[in-house]
């Protein structure tokens, strides 16, 4: 591991993270397992004729294309661990990407997208935008970084494989990046009222997004926006521990899914010796120790109980007889230490930050399923749960069905974790190293 | 007269009768003017009353000119009164709060509006005896009621006076800003210079304005039992604060029963059967609001217009107000300004402390700069928002790198034992050295402690020795303290990295 560890007072890091060679059998299997649960999500309820793949698996759920993003990520895993055949998710994977070539990008009110980027949700069927949605900045990037791993896996010189190869640059390479940066990059557009207005400040997973938006030779972004964007962040000392700070634990993990930062520093990181991995392990620790500190006395939580991140959760109509009056938020991006936190957690953000920290994550994955067993509904995990709205029996609050993105990191992670197939897929891609280069990192497998 | 502190307050009338009194006496007359004045001061607001009493201690012949009451907008409009209902909402909530802190919630919580007004007007008659017209007069200052106007380089006049300096300073303040929406001046609002005439309480109340002072009304009223929103054209409220902060005062906010609206503009407001109706747009979706009341908290400007600046040589603008440089010294060198007329920090100790600076510098050919001043603030919320010092991402945007060291409330006992664990203390040094830049605490009583680390900011005591500073036990002060210890156990990490390879290497070698 070329990541660099520096003291981080007084909180106890755990042993090292565990190689693949060191694991027991048992976990093994019940990664196999909760991976392949996860694979499947996408391979059961994609849409074969255009590939797109909907955001939960509740009725009626539209598509979202950042699923579509974690499907195209996935289908060569599903591949490589013989949970389905190349052909298959070549035909899903051309499906969903001739879909975006010939989807409607004039803009307007019910098209799918406008100067490269697409609408966040987008109905199944015809792939119209839905629900007056943002054309979304991060969630179009997070649909090519899985385009993008499509094109590095089928590299076979067969006329599928090659359609998609090309069709997946003309994807990338038609997306207009300037237009969306105005100092940074804006968080979303929509055709009624423009630019979105939010602030978009601090440490996010848009490392991805900037990296992308860079690493374009058609329309790149300046890299003034990578330096705007990066002067919002906060080195912090929290808990005794050194790390760049974001409170959901999603964001410390989301472009870790494709791009592998171990060792690669950019400038921000370099000042701070340390670099994005190691930040996420970082921010395992501060999520154990606040769980562990747990002050608002939720049940459940310690230091083997935590997974605050962007999820499902409870709403004020869940909340009934004793309950009723507490503050729950629904979805939320719930984080540490400031909240929003209403008890709820994640059983799979864990799992999705594996392979920063093994050791830790691993135990918190055991001790999470052996308390709460109801968190992975048909052994697949729920968006969240939450311990202290048990039902009469005593069973947790369970999010009903699953959600596409959770089941999409927690496969990756997994994967990267047992043989960095994804991170080896998209290191070969000279489009991500040239954005990597361009904002400012060096040093490890990028040179 | 004398009242006890539980007794009901004086009536209104005769406490205003006793403010009056200080501030605008009826029967004041106007001084014959000197033949030339050492300083003339226009406006006698916070920075107005310092300058004058500050220049009349230095055996200076001073002026002291007011349209208005002494005392200002602090005084009269803002901080003072501000604070005096907020300490009767903090009362009203942790009533209902009760259950928290282990005692029993008293079964009829009644507001009594006209009685909290009340209250807040004893206190403000209270504080203007200290800045009586007579005492000024006693000084050695002499005051003049009227409006001032530039006629000359050195003159001016007032009320049909001419008077004659050798050098002034402008504090003539600032002014709600009244921001342009279609039925507002038909509807009718409040700003901070009437809503402390209030002797009803509004049924429901639309703050348009999420600032400091639309952030500390909207709470206070809502804590008061008025069903209240706040409209916000930001994401986030006091954009220029931690996001954090800004963001534990949402949930605060929210905790109160606050009516938020991010992220919203008011597109215009109607009257119906009495009623005032806002139309509102966040991003592209509509709504409205009902409201009895509208009060604006949407920033101050300053009071420029009336002086005719132009005749004196003063540049200024709608942007700056009076236009000053690092001396505070306007385009006329023998004119100087102070406070809000001329500061984008518009509060009270800064007022005060440029007062002292141009008087200084004006009088004794000082040399004090507004850049070397080191201000703090406080926004008077639950939990109360206290900066102090540059912001990371001003550091930051200066091509300084910046670290920041974090106590969450939840880890200070104090705070603990008090069930106020919302909050922070935040202090933001250069990286890998513990010189001390900037601060936020976010805290109950965050005003009073921010005040620590501005002594070691001004002082250039940095972590390692703040660090030594004994704290007593328990106060949620201590968290100041953990912030430095971090930073010394950071240096202990360092030290031992070291060691530890020292000793290997020697290991080695035997």
């Amino acid at each position: 591991m070329a990541t660099q560890r520096t003291a981080l007072g007084s909180i106890s890091t755990g042993s090292a993270p565990a190689g693949p060679a060191s694991r027991c059998s048992s976990d093994e299997d019940l990664l196999d397992a909760i991976e392949h649960a996860a694979v499947d999500y996408f391979l059961e309820s994609v849409n074969p004729a255009n590939g797109l793949v909907p955001d939960t698996s509740r009725a009626g759920s539209p598509c979202s294309i950042a699923v579509v993003g974690f499907a195209l990520s996935v289908y060569p895993i599903a591949v490589e661990r013989d949970w389905a055949s190349r052909e298959q998710v070549l035909e899903y994977s051309l499906a969903a990407l001739r879909f975006f070539r010939d989807s409607d990008q004039g803009g307007g009110p019910d098209a799918t997208g406008y100067k490269g980027f697409y609408y966040h949700f987008i109905d199944m069927q015809a792939g119209k935008r839905l629900w007056r949605c943002e054309l979304s900045m991060i969630d179009t990037a997070l649909l090519l970084a899985g385009i993008l791993t499509a094109r590095m896996y089928f590299d076979r010189d067969d006329p599928e494989e090659n359609e998609l190869r090309a069709i997946a640059e003309q994807l990338y390479l038609r997306v207009d990046w300037r237009w969306s940066g105005h100092g940074t990059i804006r968080q979303g557009w929509k055709p009624e009222s423009g630019f979105l207005h939010y602030g978009w400040e601090g440490y996010s997973e848009s490392i991805v997004l900037y990296v992308l938006a860079m690493g374009s030779p058609a329309c790149p972004l300046l890299t003034d926006a990578y330096d705007a964007w990066t002067a919002t962040y906060q080195w912090e000392n929290l808990y005794g521990i050194d790390f760049l700070y974001a409170g959901p634990l999603f964001i410390h993990q989301f472009s870790h899914a494709w791009i592998d930062f171990r060792g690669i520093r950019d400038a921000f990181m370099r000042d701070n010796r340390s670099d994005y991995f190691e930040n996420s392990r970082r921010a395992v620790l501060i999520q154990r120790e606040y769980a562990r500190r747990n002050p608002l006395e939720f049940a459940g939580y310690g230091e083997n109980c935590w997974g605050l991140t962007a999820c499902d959760g409870p709403d004020a109509s869940t909340a009934t007889g004793a309950d009723a009056g507490a503050r729950l938020f629904g979805y939320a991006a719930r984080g540490v230490p400031y909240g929003p936190d209403d008890g709820t957690l994640a059983g799979w953000a864990p799992l999705a930050s594996l392979p920063f920290e093994p050791a830790i994550t691993l135990q918190a994955v055991r001790t999470m399923q052996q308390r709460y067993p109801e968190m992975r509904p048909d052994g697949r995990y729920a968006s969240s749960f939450n311990p202290g709205l048990a039902n009469t029996s005593g069973a947790s609050w369970v999010s009903p069905g699953h959600y596409g993105l959770d089941q999409g990191i927690v496969a990756m992670m997994i994967e990267n974790y047992r043989s960095g197939l994804v991170w080896r897929l998209l290191r070969g891609c000279a489009w991500i190293t040239h954005g990597l280069r361009r904002a400012g990192f060096r040093g490890g497998w990028l040179g | 007269m004398e009242h006890r502190r539980d007794s009901p307050p004086p009536a209104d009338e005769y406490l205003e009768r006793q403010r009056m009194r200080s501030v605008r006496p009826a029967d004041w007359r106007n001084p014959e003017p000197a033949r030339r004045y050492g300083l003339v001061v226009i406006g006698a607001g916070t920075a107005g009353l310092t300058a004058a009493r500050t220049a009349a201690s230095l055996g200076a012949r001073v002026a002291l000119i007011e349209r208005d009451l002494l005392g200002g907008t602090t005084l009269n409009i803002g901080p003072v009164p501000s604070k005096a209902i907020i300490r009767t909402s903090r009362t009203y909530a942790e009533m209902r709060d009760a259950a928290r802190y282990g005692g029993c919630v008293p079964e009829d919580i009644r507001v009594d509006f006209p009685r909290v007004m009340r209250r807040m007007r004893a206190i403000r008659s209270r504080l203007s005896r200290a800045v009586a017209a007579q005492s000024l007069a006693a000084a050695g200052v002499d005051v003049f009621f009227g409006e001032a106007s530039f006629t000359g380089s050195d003159t001016l006049t007032v009320d049909g006076a001419t008077l004659r300096f050798r050098k002034a300073l402008i504090a003539a303040g600032a002014r709600p800003i009244i921001p342009e929406i279609p039925g507002l001046a038909e509807a009718g609002y409040l700003t901070n210079e009437n809503a402390f005439d209030l002797t009803e309480a509004p049924r429901r109340l639309l703050v348009i304005g999420g600032g400091p002072l639309g952030c500390e009304m909207a709470q206070a009223f809502c804590r008061l039992g008025v069903q209240t929103s706040i409209v916000q054209s930001w994401p986030l409220f006091l954009p220029r604060e931690e996001r954090d902060a800004a963001q534990l005062l949402s949930d605060a906010f929210a905790r109160d029963g606050l009516g938020v609206r991010l992220n919203t503009r008011v597109l215009s407001i109607r009257m119906e059967e009495g009623r005032k109706i806002a139309e509102l747009i966040t991003d592209d979706y509509r709504s409205s609001v009902i409201a009895d009341a509208i009060l604006l908290g949407t920033g101050r400007k300053s009071n420029v217009e009336s002086l005719d600046l132009g005749a004196a040589g003063v540049a200024h603008d709608g942007e700056h107000g009076v236009i000053v440089d690092d001396f505070l010294r306007t385009s006329n060198h023998r004119i100087y300004a102070a406070g809000d007329v001329c500061l984008s920090y518009k509060f009270n100790d800064t007022a005060e402390a440029t007062a002292r600076m141009a008087v200084r510098n004006a009088l004794l050919h000082g040399r004090r700069r507004l850049s070397g001043l080191t201000i703090p603030w406080c926004t008077y919320t639950d939990p109360e928002i206290a900066h102090v010092g540059m912001y990371v991402r001003e550091a930051r945007a200066r091509g300084i790198s910046m670290k920041t060291f974090t106590v969450p409330l939840h880890t200070v006992h104090r705070a603990i034992a008090d069930d106020e664990e919302t909050g922070f203390v935040k202090i933001d040094v250069v990286n890998h050295t513990d010189r001390i830049l900037g601060a936020t605490i976010v805290a109950h009583h965050a005003g009073e402690m921010i005040s620590e680390i501005t002594l070691a900011m001004v002082a250039g005591i940095g972590l390692r020795r703040l660090a030594r500073v004994i704290h007593p036990y328990p106060t949620q002060a201590a968290a100041i303290k953990m912030a430095a210890d971090a930073y010394n156990r950071t240096l202990v990490a360092r030290r031992r990295r070291w060691t530890s390879a020292w000793l290997h290497w020697l290991d080695r070698g035997a």
